[in-house]
């Protein structure tokens, strides 16, 4: 009988091969979603095993291929600028201006071309329409006091025989009000490499060295300077304003010129922010590289290893960058590594050739790394003054120095001096050698340590898995009702409805910042209020048709189609969020993807009294609990610095400094994560 | 036969009586026409401890009609034919390296003004031909000279590489030919035919003193080959070719660093040599000279210092009673002493002049070489005179898409006698010609030009008077941009922007540095309203030397702006291969279906999968076929028919393949 049977079907039946494997695929939904779920969640655990070594790609910035040339001679000339800094400081007469011309006239004598720059502090507000573009420079002077400005130092050294087509840029941040030793130590470093640079030969590219007055900040006076220097406003409103509170004689006029003239050296090669740290290290010198600028964006891969083989090859010092360092003393995270271990130690005895294993240690090591890779290219605010560079294009990064001891011995001094100009030094001069803008190596990665990195590239994989997996699901769940009945209109129209919420949701800290006095706590507690007021608002006016709907069509399977809406919306949120951040991305879909997949209505699960089906209910409010951003933010806060201490006003600051350096992060946050989860609650809670 | 000695003696006869009659010519010839050569150098000390050094070579021609046809005596035979065979009127090569400092080196003299050259190499012709002959024309000529002097001038011939102006930079009308290669690396290669060209080359003379290294160490090094040429228009007299072959080098003089004191007043200017900064001396002149001098320049501002430093002495030690000018100053000490001194005449901008020393350099030999040392005594400290207004040109904005080109003028405080005299009139206007190439690729847009003066923004119609645009066209020419700008003279700083797009190119038409940038032109700023010239009061105009008598012709004040690089969008050059690769695996999924489709026999196959159904076994067989049948979306059988011998077989296989495996692995493990 089933011969015959599949004598008849077999012709008819006979599909092609990939619509099978397609609706194989579909008919699995489940299964596969969850394997994917848990292959992207493995592999990114795994990444700091396939994270490759670094190389640099470009050959032609043939780092350490010269000897320095920075000799004592200059090292003690910048001891001489660094005693006279902190004398000043000592004094305390002198007003921040003194500072400034101390080192313009020292910069001066070395042959540079001197100018000051001025600006006005502009104040971090959130405004809802300026949000993608800076604030226009007008609106900016619009309550400027005479007394409030900072006054950045610019000092130029032309190359002798170059076109002055490109130049690189130093910027040493220090506060004028108050010069600790640390910022006389790097402002020493940036002396001795530029006075080393006004009589070398080899010099292509000229050399702005910007002395950024971080009175206001020092990402601010960066800004500030880059602004002028490549969005100049001509119709100057500020200039009377500026010449009438001149508030310094001005005594020649060369000094006169300085103030004057902004002067500028063609397009930008590459900038270096050093800053000499104030805490001292226990074991050895170290320099810490800071890279993320805005919204997870990375200066070019070879700029950071050159950094990295000077530093480590050239001079000695040990390279750091960012971990979280709570997840060193992570239990599961060593038994993990462990695991990899030995796993890998197998691996090699059955094959010499497969060099998959790395030390335990290394493995924890690196996630650290990974992580805080991770979090701060997820957060979308630079971490560093360089930040501001990467919005005009130019690849920037922070050096940070610290030296062993606290530098009061005079040797020590001008050994950690003399080190740091080396490899300031050397920086440059790959730099110098290069033609053509940095253009070989990566530019999306994460970094697992500083000599290895997981390139986007290979990483687009794993998360595309997890995104492609709500496809099946949500088709799986279409399948059981026609398409062809326009029955998910509906659903598509409510979750529009809350992804309008959600943008509304994203402009009330706009009008919450205008109440005065306002601590983050209560500030937070009125956020969630209005939003939640005006969810209820939105459904009042817009939810009337979805009523009808729920009268008319009393179907149980009304969830399943808000489900599948709403893993499409994720999905297109998470794929375009993945473009603009991909770390956002990343954690996003890590925290989504399960709750998407996973909601189902408490209410179905409660009338079956299976464990299945309880344990879905557990899976669902816990998924559902960490699925909130608040709550998200506060547990991964309290498991990584420890709950003492936390409030919600933490999650408000959080935010606050998000939408003040404009993150994407902060949008995908309300625009896609929080409409997500509400549309996951609402499913979860259904009435059904 | 026998009156065959006889011809030959008439032949003789004749031939001695053409070359006696040819020489008297010659003789006669050379009292008013002959070729002439000089060769001169000034040098100049610069306010920034550095020297400028100024060569100045000019070999003249005769016109064709009175010389000897096509031979010549000193004049290169490669310019005169190329000036006969292109019919050039006017032409003005340069290659330069560096930039000239505007602000330090001077910008308001004629050796600025007519010296300064934007980096890399700058041509421009005029030609005295019709008018569609003149592309053609220059085409051959940039490919001429791109041969004679190693340099890729050739590229110039591409049409987008020049420009043709109506007027501003050049007051010539008609065929003049502009263009310029910012990117092109000046080397030896290119001095080395430079210096052939002059008769006694590098053998002898000052230009002996040209030691490559030395003068390629300097901070600006621009070689320039001026060429004029009136035989080819009737008006006025015939001078002839006129070759001015001029170098201009800035060095720095070797100066032991010095105890840092940081005050810039009590720094003393470093002391120099002709021997310190060139590394040679002066052997003697280029016999074939008329005139070989070595001049030193004092600038007026460093007189005037001098002056009120031999004051200060004069208060402080009567002694040192200062004669006839500054023959003894106190500033400095010159090792030679100098043969002439000159001083500048009719000066009306300060109340010092300039000074020039002269030194002959005809009696010095081997034996004897010229070594012209300058020894300061006390610091001085003086600054050039500069152009009325100092420009800069920058880029704005960031983006790939688009930007804008600002040009950007300060006032350099003139002082203030110097403005009221030329002020006259009500109505002071400081005029400001602009002339700006731009490349096709940068899509200026020229109704977006806005002029802000003193910060604040002004109607175009008030400050431009004279506008002449050319928009670039694609991959044809480049845009050309020509405007006279009339500023009130009281002006502080004033601005001009042009926004512009940045257009793509073929693939084919990047270079192969595209991820470098593109370079946008040094734009030519000129001053009419201000003349550079320099009148020294000479003993006997006789003798007038060239490089003198050049100085004293009036001409405009013209500064050239920095090249600007602008980073276009470039493809990824590894494209190609990645294309390559995603086509062939489209292709290869293609054709491998389609050859599916073309050899599939459907009746066999269904006997097949029916013969297969029949005979099933194995647990391994039995998953494949549930599998099999899920993807065929049917209900799976279980197969009806027991075991055949030759799946168990089959299985049997497997299951060997697995255990030898699993030895090996096994022993793999523990050998180790």
């Amino acid at each position: 009988m089933g011969e015959s049977e599949s004598e008849n079907e077999a012709p008819k039946v006979k599909l092609r091969p990939i619509v099978r494997l397609g609706m194989f695929l579909i008919s699995h939904s489940h299964l596969l979603s969850v394997v994917c779920c848990t292959a992207g969640v493995l592999t990114l655990l795994l990444l700091p095993l396939l994270a490759k070594n670094t190389y640099i790609s470009e050959n032609a910035l043939m780092p350490g291929s010269a000897n320095p040339m920075l000799s004592s001679q200059e090292v003690s000339e910048a001891n001489g600028l660094v005693k006279d800094l902190t004398s000043l400081d000592l004094k305390r007469m002198a007003s921040g201006i003194e500072s400034q011309r101390l080192i313009a006239q020292y910069m001066s004598n070395l042959g540079a071309e001197v100018s000051f720059q001025k600006f006005y502090p502009q104040s971090n507000q959130f405004h809802p329409l300026h949000f993608f573009s800076s604030p226009d420079s007008a609106t900016i002077r619009e309550n400027i006091s005479c007394s409030s400005y900072g006054l950045n130092t610019v000092g130029i050294i032309r190359a002798p025989r170059g076109d002055g087509k490109e130049a690189i840029v130093l910027v040493t941040p220090y506060n004028s009000e108050k010069i600790g030793l640390g910022e006389a130590l790097s402002l020493g470093i940036a002396y001795s490499v530029f006075s080393l640079l006004t009589r070398v030969t080899w010099l292509a590219k000229d050399i702005i060295w910007v002395v950024a007055d971080s009175k206001y900040g020092e990402y601010a006076a960066v800004d500030a300077w880059l602004r002028d220097y490549y969005i100049p406003v001509f119709s100057g409103l500020g200039i009377q304003n500026a010449e009438m509170c001149h508030g310094l004689e001005e005594n020649t006029i060369r000094e006169r010129n300085m103030r004057d003239g902004f002067k500028r050296a063609g397009t930008m090669a590459a900038a270096l922010v050093i800053k000499v740290a104030d805490r001292s290290e226990q074991f050895e010198d170290s320099l810490s590289i800071y890279a993320e600028a805005s919204n997870g964006q990375m200066p070019n891969l070879d700029l950071i290893n050159i950094v990295n083989y000077l530093a480590v090859h050239r001079q000695g010092l040990r390279i750091k960058v960012e971990k979280m360092w709570s997840l060193l003393n992570c239990k599961w995270l060593k038994i993990l590594g462990e695991i990899l271990e030995s796993l890998g130690h197998l691996a090699k005895n059955l094959n010499p050739q497969w060099k998959f294993g790395i030390p335990a240690a290394d493995y924890v090591e690196g996630t650290a790394t990974l992580t805080s890779s991770l979090y701060y290219q997820a957060l979308g605010i630079p971490t560093g003054p360089h930040g501001a560079f990467r919005d005009y294009q130019v690849d920037a990064v922070t050096l940070e120095i610290s030296s062993r001891v606290s530098s009061n011995n005079k040797g020590r001094q001008n050994d950690f001096l003399l080190r740091g100009g080396r490899l300031i030094e050397g920086v440059i001069r790959s730099v110098n050698n290069l033609l053509e803008k940095f253009h070989q190596s990566f530019f999306l990665y994460l970094l697992t340590s500083p000599t290895s990195l997981y390139a986007h590239a290979n990483n687009l994989d794993p998360s595309f898995e997890k995104n492609e997996s709500n496809h099946p699901a949500s088709a799986a769940d279409e399948l059981g009702i026609t398409l062809r009945s326009w029955k998910w209109l509906y659903a598509a129209k409510k979750v529009l409805v809350v992804h309008l919420w959600g943008a509304v949701v994203l402009l009330l800290p706009y009008f919450i910042c205008q109440i005065p006095n306002c601590t983050p706590t209560t500030s937070f507690v009125v956020w969630v209020l209005l939003s939640i007021f005006s969810l209820l608002i939105l459904f009042w006016i817009l939810g009337s048709p979805f009523s009808y709907v729920y009268a008319s069509q009393p179907q149980q399977r009304e969830w399943a189609l808000l489900k599948s809406v709403t893993i499409s919306a994720a999905f297109i949120g998470l794929c375009l969020m993945s473009v603009i951040n991909f770390a956002t991305a990343e954690i996003g879909a890590l925290l989504m993807v399960p709750m998407c997949l996973m909601a189902h209505p408490l209410k179905l699960d409660v009338k079956s009294r299976k464990l299945r089906n309880f344990s879905r209910v557990a899976c669902n409010l816990a998924l559902g609990f960490i699925g909130f951003p608040p709550t998200a933010f506060l547990v991964f806060k309290g498991v990584f610095e420890g709950f003492d201490g936390i409030s919600v006003g933490d999650f408000w600051n959080w935010l606050e400094s998000i939408w003040a350096w404009s993150s994407a992060t902060y949008l995908y946050i309300g625009m896609i994560h929080l409409p997500c989860w509400i549309l996951c609650i609402h499913v979860i809670l259904h009435p059904c | 036969m026998a009156h065959l000695p006889r011809r030959t003696h008439s032949i003789l006869l004749i031939l001695s009586f053409q070359i006696c009659f040819s020489t008297i010519f010659a003789v006669f010839g050379s009292v008013f026409f002959q070729e002439e050569f000089s060769e001169e150098l000034l040098l100049k000390p610069l306010p920034d401890r550095k020297v400028l050094a100024h060569f100045h070579f000019e070999t003249t021609a005769p016109p064709l009609s009175t010389s000897h046809g096509r031979h010549h005596h000193l004049f290169p035979k490669a310019i005169a034919q190329l000036v006969q065979k292109f019919h050039v009127k006017e032409m003005e090569l340069s290659f330069t390296q560096g930039r000239w400092n505007y602000d330090r080196w001077g910008g308001f003299d004629p050796i600025s003004s007519s010296n300064a050259k934007p980096p890399g190499v700058e041509l421009w012709a005029v030609f005295d031909v019709p008018k569609d002959q003149v592309d053609a024309s220059w085409k051959n000529l940039t490919h001429t000279l791109s041969g004679l002097f190693c340099a890729s001038i050739n590229f110039l011939e591409s049409s987008t590489t020049y420009s043709t102006h109506e007027w501003g930079f050049h007051p010539s009308s008609g065929g003049l030919r502009y263009g310029t290669l910012p990117r092109e690396a000046v080397c030896t290669e290119n001095l080395t035919p430079w210096l052939k060209l002059l008769p006694c080359r590098d053998k002898a003379g000052l230009s002996a003193l040209l030691d490559r290294p030395s003068i390629y160490r300097g901070f600006y090094h621009s070689q320039r080959l001026h060429l004029t040429s009136s035989e080819f228009h009737s008006s006025g007299v015939e001078s002839g070719i006129v070759l001015e072959q001029a170098l201009t080098v800035v060095l720095q003089p070797n100066s032991h660093k010095m105890s840092k004191t940081f005050s810039s007043e009590t720094k003393l200017q470093p002391s120099w040599s002709l021997s310190s900064i060139f590394g040679r001396k002066v052997t003697g002149r280029c016999i074939l000279a008329k005139t070989s001098n070595v001049y030193l320049q004092l600038e007026r501002g460093l007189v005037t210092g001098l002056e009120n430093l031999q004051k200060d002495n004069m208060i402080t030690g009567p002694d040192h009673v200062g004669s006839g000018g500054l023959k003894d100053n106190p500033g400095f000490e010159l090792s030679v002493r100098p043969d002439k001194m000159f001083k500048e005449v009719n000066s009306l901008h300060g109340k010092s002049s300039s000074i020039l020393y002269e030194y002959s350099i005809e009696r010095y030999s081997v034996f004897e070489p010229f070594d012209l040392g300058l020894t300061w005594k006390f610091p001085v400290v003086w600054s050039c005179p500069r152009a009325p207004l100092h420009s800069s040109r920058f880029l704005m904005g960031s983006g790939n898409q688009r930007g804008t080109i600002a040009i950007s003028f300060t006032s350099t405080d003139l002082e203030e006698g110097f403005l009221s005299a030329n002020i006259g009139e009500e109505s002071c206007k400081l005029q400001a010609d602009i002339f700006q190439v731009v490349p096709w690729y940068i899509k200026a847009y020229y109704h977006t030009l806005r002029v802000f003066v003193d910060g604040q923004p002004e109607a175009i119609t008030n400050v431009v008077e004279k506008m002449h645009v050319s928009p670039s066209e694609d991959k044809e020419s480049p845009g050309v941009m020509e405007l006279v700008l009339k500023f009130p003279c009281a002006v502080k700083s004033a601005a001009l922007t042009l926004e512009f797009d940045k257009g793509f190119l073929h693939i084919d038409e990047y270079p192969p540095d595209a991820n470098q940038g593109f370079d946008i032109p040094s734009a030519v700023i000129i001053f009419p309203n201000f003349q550079t010239s320099m009148h020294y009061l000479e003993d006997n105009s006789s003798n007038k030397s060239p490089m003198l008598s050049k100085f004293q012709e009036k001409s405009p004040v013209l500064s050239y702006t920095e090249v600007l690089l602008v980073p276009l969008t470039t493809p990824d050059f590894s494209m190609p291969y990645n294309v390559i690769t995603i086509t062939c695996t489209v292709f290869a999924l293609y054709f491998g279906s389609l050859l599916n489709v073309l050899r599939r026999r459907v009746g066999e196959e269904e006997r097949i999968l029916k013969n297969s159904a029949s005979k099933k076994a194995g647990r391994l067989p039995q998953l494949l076929s549930r599998l099999s049948a899920k993807l065929r979306g049917k209900e799976w059988e279980p197969p009806q028919s027991p075991s055949t011998s030759s799946s168990f077989i089959s299985s049997k296989l497997i299951l060997k393949v697995f255990i030898v495996a699993g030895v090996a692995v096994f022993w793999q493990y523990y050998s180790e």
